[in-house]
C-alpha cells in the first residue's frame, strides 16, 4: 500500500502528557492505524530510528546532551518534524530551570535535604544542557502544535492534514497551555 | 462649532466611516466592527500607546501609527491589516513572550489571559526571538493580591487605574526599557504599602497573570475590567 506513510514519536525533555493526548485519540487511532504505519516510539519496541520516516512527532523540550543528539538524528532521517505542545515549541516547565541554570536545581533535588548517599548523579545519565531549549531553537521544525497538551482534536486534525499532503498550520486554531 | 463641523470622515479597511473629530483610529474602528488588536488600551482608562499591537498604516505616513493615540483626521486612509502589519504584530507579541517567563501552562490565568489569546488570534504558534529569561521577583507580602513579575507585560494598566479611578498613586514605574517594574510607592513590598487602599482594581485590569487575588481557584479567576467605563459614566454623571 503505497498511502500508508511512517510515524515515528519521540520524547524529549517532557511530561509524556502529549503522548497521553495522542492515545487519547481513542476510536480514531485505529482508523489512523490503517494509514500511518507507527516505526518508531515510547510505545512500541523498535530501539534505533529508521533510515527515513515521513512524520516524526516531537514531544519535550532539548535539555540534554541525549536530547540534543537524539533530535539531530531524527531530523536527519525525518522528512516532516512536528513540535508537539508547548515543551517542544516554548521549553514550557521543562526550561523554567533556565532562569537559574542546571547546577542550583541539581543541588536542590540531590544534596539538600537528603539524608542518605547526596550525591548528584553522573553514572548512566546523559548531562544536562546549560539552558533548555525549544526544539525549532536547535534543528529546523516544520509543523508547530501548541497546547499542554494539545488536545486529541488538534492531534488528529494535524495528522489527517499531513496524510492529505497538506502542511497545516495551528495559528488561530490551538493555544499555548 | 456646529455639531457637523466636528465630524471627520475618512476610510478604514476601505470602507468610508465618520467619526468625532476628537476619537480616535481605534474607537471609530471599534464603532464600525472593525477589529484592531489590543493589549496596553483598555475601555474607562487612558491610553498610552506603550504595547504598540495596535499599529495600522496611515495613507502618506512614513511609519505606522499606534491606533489607540491617532486622532481621526478628514480624508485619512487606513489599512488595519497588510502583510507588514501582521509581520510587525506577530513580532512584538513574540517580544512580549521573549521578554520575561510567560509559562501559560503553569499560569494562574491560564485560559483568561489577554498575551494567551492575542497569541491566538494572531497566529503566533511559536516565537523565533531567543527567550531572555530573566530572574525576577513574585511580591505576596500583600494578604490579598500576589504581583509576579514574570507574567508582566508593563502595559502600565495598574498604574493608570490606580491614578485615575482610585486615585491612590501606589502603583509605578522604575527602570528602563525591559528591565522596568511596576512597583507599589517607593518600591516597598505591596503589604507595606501605605497608599495602597486594597481595592483591587490594578488586579481586575491586569491582562496576564502578574496581577493576581490569592486564594483562589483556576476556573474562578476571572478577572472583570467591565466596571470601568460604568464607574466612569456614573462619576461624569454626578459633576455639576
Amino acid at each position: 500500500m503505497s498511502d500508508v506513510k511512517t510515524l515515528a514519536t519521540v520524547w524529549l525533555d517532557g511530561c509524556s502528557g502529549c503522548h497521553m493526548s495522542l492515545l487519547d485519540m481513542d476510536e480514531r487511532l485505529i482508523e489512523l492505524s490503517s494509514r500511518f504505519r507507527l516505526v518508531y516510539s515510547p510505545l512500541v519496541d523498535r530501539k534505533t530510528f529508521p533510515e527515513m520516516v515521513d512524520v516524526t512527532l516531537v514531544e519535550g523540550a532539548v535539555a540534554s546532551e541525549d536530547d540534543l543528539k537524539k533530535i539531530r538524528k531524527i531530523r536527519e532521517h525525518s522528512r516532516i518534524l512536528v513540535s508537539l505542545g508547548d515543551c517542544a515549541l516554548t521549553g514550557n516547565v521543562s526550561a523554567m530551570r533556565n532562569m537559574v541554570g542546571p547546577l542550583p536545581v541539581l543541588e536542590r533535588v540531590y544534596l539538600e535535604n537528603v539524608d542518605l548517599q547526596a550525591q548528584v548523579p553522573t553514572v548512566g545519565v546523559p548531562a544536562l544542557l546549560d539552558r533548555v531549549r525549544p526544539v525549532h531553537e536547535v534543528v529546523p521544525v516544520d509543523v508547530f502544535v501548541p497546547g499542554c497538551p494539545p488536545s486529541a482534536d488538534t492531534i488528529y486534525q494535524v495528522l489527517t492534514e499531513l496524510l492529505a499532503g497538506r502542511v497545516p498550520t495551528l495559528g488561530g486554531v490551538a493555544h499555548f497551555g | 462649532m456646529s455639531a457637523e463641523a466636528n465630524v471627520r470622515t475618512l476610510t478604514i479597511d476601505g470602507v468610508d466611516v465618520s467619526a468625532r473629530s476628537d476619537q480616535t483610529i481605534l474607537e471609530a474602528a471599534r464603532e464600525h466592527k472593525i477589529a484592531i488588536p489590543t493589549l496596553c488600551q483598555i475601555e474607562g482608562l487612558s491610553s498610552v500607546g506603550s504595547c504598540r499591537l495596535c499599529l495600522v498604516e496611515v495613507k502618506g505616513a512614513r511609519r505606522l501609527q499606534p491606533a489607540c493615540v491617532t486622532r481621526v483626521e478628514e480624508g485619512m486612509e487606513v489599512a488595519t491589516h497588510s502583510a507588514k502589519i501582521d509581520r510587525y504584530r506577530t513580532m512584538i507579541l513574540e517580544m512580549f513572550f521573549a521578554e520575561r517567563n510567560h509559562v501559560c501552562s503553569v499560569c494562574v490565568a491560564n485560559g483568561r489571559c489577554e498575551l494567551q489569546s492575542l497569541a491566538l488570534t494572531l497566529g503566533m504558534t511559536h516565537v523565533e526571538i531567543p527567550y531572555q529569561y530573566p530572574q525576577l521577583p513574585v511580591d505576596a507580602s500583600h494578604p490579598r493580591f500576589t504581583v509576579d513579575h514574570n507574567r508582566c507585560v508593563l502595559c502600565t494598566r495598574c498604574v493608570r487605574v490606580c491614578s485615575e479611578v482610585e486615585g491612590a498613586n501606589t502603583w509605578g514605574v522604575m527602570g528602563r526599557g525591559a528591565q522596568s517594574l511596576v512597583i507599589t510607592d517607593l518600591k516597598e513590598p505591596w503589604g507595606a504599602s501605605e497608599t495602597c487602599t486594597s481595592c483591587g482594581k490594578c488586579v481586575q485590569v491586569c491582562p496576564t497573570g502578574a496581577l493576581f487575588e490569592k486564594n483562589r481557584a483556576m476556573s474562578k479567576a476571572r478577572k472583570h475590567p467591565e466596571f470601568l467605563p460604568y464607574l466612569r459614566i456614573m462619576r461624569e454623571g454626578e459633576q455639576p
